[in-house]
């Protein structure tokens, strides 16, 4: 095993060479024989019942194969979407689920919503079809503003007040006496705004029938094939798991907006049976705007109470979570499980108490976001705490140091058990690598420009390594989070890993095979990773809330574990030694206290080979398989600290330095983990900004395309100081935590902090626009005349 | 109907298409070059970006008549895995890349840059000079390295 490919070392990726190639292959790469092309009919309106639904004049055009409705899924008993996350209300009753139909049944809930899908030769000819489509809707009034959702028109008859569910977290009772006894309470109003995740690739699927052996295959954007599969199978009743085959070949970014089991791709695998031919769809971006569950979108309301040291008492927090117009497929679980266990921050906070109502709007169902709960809790506590140093005039860095938990294992208020981390460490680094000491002097210099300077931190926590499969089991989740792996070792030597995790984007084809090298002692170009396919690999979760490391790569060493332990068997057999005498390094099987042994892929050979054991006591073959399911949370913590310079004429906001320390435990290869951060400061950059998805009072997604959505560009962001500090996990083999979302969720904090900072006062919106901030601005010049 | 015949990745061809078609359809679904990926469709994002002409273009919005005699290079026009164009080398040295979906735009303009800008290409330019290609992955820091080093290298 080379030091340049194992553990630890920046191995160049495997799978770069498709991507550079342009031979990478896209779920819209792939074209089926005689595929026909789906074209979806969406509602204009944000809320309206459907009178009169004429398809007569569509289903002649030319071209067109099929017109299918709400009406033909209900005839063909295909059920509704679902929701796999259960949340009960304060008083123990079930949340309130409105019913979620593929294609609409007499009523339409945000512009976007499916309400028929034309499939003819062509797309071009599919969507001149759906133009004959007549829809007559009685419009009903829409629900934009959670505030008034209450007393707005019913978007279900479930939910008669447009509230899902009315959640609650932590001790009141504890909370209201840490209050009573504060000697400060610092109050603070937050609105988290709404994002759409934007992968760069546009959702995809390809539903292809197989009359002959009566399975269906779905070619599809999907970061969890196994469960997109489950869904389908077990809820939705297309066909049962056995007659159904999911295929996620590369994705193009996925950010969570692709764990969602969709409209589109359902009517795609049913639809191709209804017309006998494969049935394919590409979104437009457009259509990715209005239909891709979007996320964040939190108005909340917070309170810290603190003693006269400046210690922290206690937090109260009530929030209200939108969560559109369906319950997409984990929505529930993300303003509630992913959210409230993280109020406590890397803070010893003694008591806790979070309220959250779930809210129905006429708009796209919001779900996981790259951080998913995890960047509103940082979002609130950071503003929160920052406000509050300020506030008692403490430093900030002093302020977070002095209310720093400093002893692990420790246990929050609220439900999680921090196995491990040195927060001061990471806080040290973070102001050392920013120069914190002379930012005064650099203020100043500023001034002199006319400029305003700010600084503004963030020390973070986040909870990956999703999850125990009991405890989430516990807190309403319908499935397990557990991850699988097999090591399949081939005759000659050479490995395939199948991960139930999916990569799309992560590099798994490289750092899961910088693993299995390594624990084998061969050679990393002898290892394949094979993922997304269900008729490949074995049950699997997949990927997102940054467990493809801390889970899938757990399962990995456990199988290989396996595999180790027979090869110690076969080899036995084959050096005539007892299995007690073998040892197993750098990749030879040996004989101890002898000069005897065979190499990984010699023992591979004796063991299919089976020529020096008797079948009846060792099986022939070398093939383990693991599930692991991991014994908590991890919990990746770092310290990020923005510095801005703002010009107040034109409030254009310049982020003239990023430090970034992070503690994600042991790491595998820290190139791709550096990728990880910076891709996720850029998108908690983007939210804090520039990304805004507005609905208007008509609930028309104003924000539906790249001219008036504004993604992170090159030009808007700086390069960023990347610091790492180890504190290994405690609760997996590898000492791993995580590292895909922590700069999304450091982000947008650090951002606001610092422009509060440079404006002397607390009053700025994300996104931060130059006109937010300009706004800002000459309340800041205000306040200081004023004063 | 119309008529179309043009050169791409050295190769003539000649096909009969919908007018309306456009050059990122023509050459992913007549030519199967699906390495042009479309990942908006308002000139915004950059994933489609060919070269026609010798000039960075975005596919997305081009019809593909209007290409009638052009001579067009594609990602798969530039390099193979085993003989990479320098700027398809920086992208993987520098780690320029997550999902790989931009990447093929992103090359294709980035190399456009070094045509009008030269190989000394500072930060500030980098950036500036890539404001119509978007990534979501990346956060543009290691595209920005790769794109300065793959200059360099195309001297």
């Amino acid at each position: 095993m080379s030091a340049k490919t194992g553990v630890g070392a920046p191995v160049l990726r495997k799978e770069d060479f498709r991507f550079i190639t342009g031979k990478g292959q896209y779920t819209d790469d792939i074209n089926r024989q005689d595929q026909a092309h789906a074209y979806f009919l969406r509602s204009p309106h944000a809320h309206a019942t459907i009178k009169k639904l004429d398809i007569s004049a569509a289903k002649s055009a030319p071209g067109v194969l099929g017109v299918l409705t709400g009406d033909d899924l209900a005839a063909d008993k295909i059920g509704g979407l679902i929701c796999g996350w259960m949340i009960h209300n304060k008083d123990g009753s079930p949340m309130k689920a409105g019913a979620h139909p593929a294609l609409a049944q007499g009523k339409v809930r945000y512009v976007g919503d499916h309400v028929a899908v034309v499939i003819a030769d062509t797309y071009a000819q599919a969507k001149d079809a759906a133009e004959k489509i007549v829809v007559d809707y009685q419009v009903l009034p829409a629900v934009v503003d959670m505030n008034k959702a209450k007393s707005s028109a019913a978007i279900h008859d479930v939910a008669p007040d447009n509230v899902v569910y009315d959640w609650h977290l932590g001790d009141k009772a504890a909370t209201d006496a840490a209050f009573s006894k504060a000697k400060h309470v610092t109050k603070i109003d937050l609105v988290n705004n709404r994002l759409i995740p934007n992968a760069m690739e546009p959702r995809a699927a390809i539903g292809d029938f197989d009359a002959g052996t009566g399975v269906y295959t779905l070619y599809t954007t999907s970061q969890n094939p196994h469960v997109a599969r489950l869904v389908l199978s077990a809820f939705v009743g297309i066909a049962p798991e056995h007659k159904l085959r999911v295929i996620a070949p590369d994705v193009g970014g996925g950010f969570g907006s692709k764990i969602f089991i969709y409209a589109e791709e359902t009517v795609c695998v049913w639809a191709s049976k209804k017309v006998g031919r494969p049935v394919k769809w590409t979104a437009d971006r457009t259509e990715a705007f209005l239909s891709d569950a979007h996320g964040r979108d939190h108005i909340s309301h917070a309170e810290l109470a603190l003693d006269d040291k400046g210690k922290i008492l206690g937090l109260r927090v009530q929030t209200k979570a939108n969560l559109g117009a369906y319950l997409s497929t984990f929505s529930s679980c993300v303003p509630t499980y992913l959210y409230a266990p993280l109020l406590s921050g890397q803070y010893d906070i003694p008591a806790i108490y979070v309220e959250v109502e779930g809210i129905y709007t006429t708009t796209a169902p919001v779900d996981a976001y790259r951080g998913a709960g995890r960047p509103e809790a940082t979002f609130l506590v950071e503003r929160i705490i920052e406000k509050a140093a300020r506030e008692t005039g403490t430093d900030p860095a002093t302020f977070r140091r002095k209310n720093f938990i400093k002893s692990f294992p420790h246990q929050t208020p609220v439900i999680m058990a921090y196995d491990t981390g040195n927060y001061t460490a990471s806080l040290d680094l973070a102001l050392e690598m920013a120069d914190y000491k002379n930012f005064a002097k650099r203020k100043k210099d500023s001034a002199k420009n006319g400029k305003l300077r700010g600084i503004g931190f963030s020390a973070y926590i986040e909870a990956c390594g999703i999850a125990p499969s009991a405890a989430v089991g516990s807190l309403g989740a319908g499935v397990g989070l557990w991850e699988s792996a097999e090591i399949r070792v081939n005759p000659v030597g050479t490995v395939e890993v199948l991960t139930g995790s999916h990569s799309h984007g992560q590099g798994h084809e490289t750092t899961f095979a910088q693993l299995v090298a390594d624990r084998l002692g061969i050679d990393i170009d002898s290892v394949a990773v094979v993922h997304g396919d269900t008729d490949k690999v074995q049950f699997g979760m997949g990927t997102y809330g940054s467990r493809s490391g801390a889970v899938g790569m757990s399962a990995i060493v456990k199988a290989v574990d396996k595999v180790i332990a027979k090869g110690k068997k076969v080899a036995a057999y084959a050096l005539e030694a007892a299995e007690k005498d073998i040892q197993f390094k750098d990749g030879r099987f040996s004989v101890a206290g002898t000069d005897k042994s065979l190499a990984f892929g010699e023992v591979a050979l004796q063991a299919y080979i089976a020529h020096k054991f008797n079948g009846q006591d060792l099986e022939p073959g070398l093939k383990e398989g693991a599930f692991y399911d991991p014994t908590n949370f991890t919990f990746p913590s770092g310290v990020h600290i923005c510095e801005v310079e703002i010009d107040p004429d034109t409030g254009t906001t310049d982020i003239v330095k990023w430090t970034a320390v992070d503690d994600f435990g042991n790491v595998i290869n820290p190139m791709i983990v550096e990728g990880q951060v910076h891709g996720g400061i850029a998108q908690g950059v983007g939210q804090a900004l520039l990304e805004g998805a507005h609905y208007n009072a008509d609930g028309q997604l104003v924000t539906a395309s790249y001219m008036d959505y504004t993604m992170p560009r090159a030009d808007d962001l700086p390069s960023f100081d990347i610091g790492m500090t180890n504190t290994p996990c405690t609760t997996n083999p590898l000492g791993i935590k995580g590292c895909g979302e922590a700069g999304a969720i450091a982000a947008p904090p650090a951002v606001i902090n610092a422009i509060t900072d440079a404006v002397g006062h607390e009053d700025v919106p994300m996104p931060a626009t130059p006109y937010a901030v300009w706004q800002a601005c000459q309340k800041g010049a205000r306040k200081l005349a004023a004063e | 109907m119309a008529s179309v015949s043009m050169t791409v990745n050295g190769k003539q061809v000649s096909a009969t298409v919908d007018p309306r078609t456009l050059l990122a359809q023509f050459l992913r679904e007549h030519l199967h070059l699906t390495g042009t990926h479309v990942g908006c469709d308002t000139s915004q994002c950059g994933a489609c970006v060919v070269h026609v002409n010798g000039r960075a273009v975005k596919s997305c919005t081009t019809l593909a008549v209007s290409c009638d005699g052009a001579t067009v290079t594609t990602i798969e026009g530039i390099g193979t895995a085993d003989n990479l164009h320098p700027m398809q080398a920086a992208f993987r040295e520098n780690h320029g890349l997550q999902c790989g979906f931009c990447t093929p735009g992103m090359i294709m303009s980035a190399i456009d840059i070094v045509n009008r800008k030269g190989n000394k290409l500072d930060e500030h330019t980098i950036r500036e000079e890539l404001e119509g290609n978007i990534c979501r992955c990346t956060g543009y820091h290691n595209i920005v390295k790769a794109v300065a080093q793959g200059a360099a290298a195309m001297k």
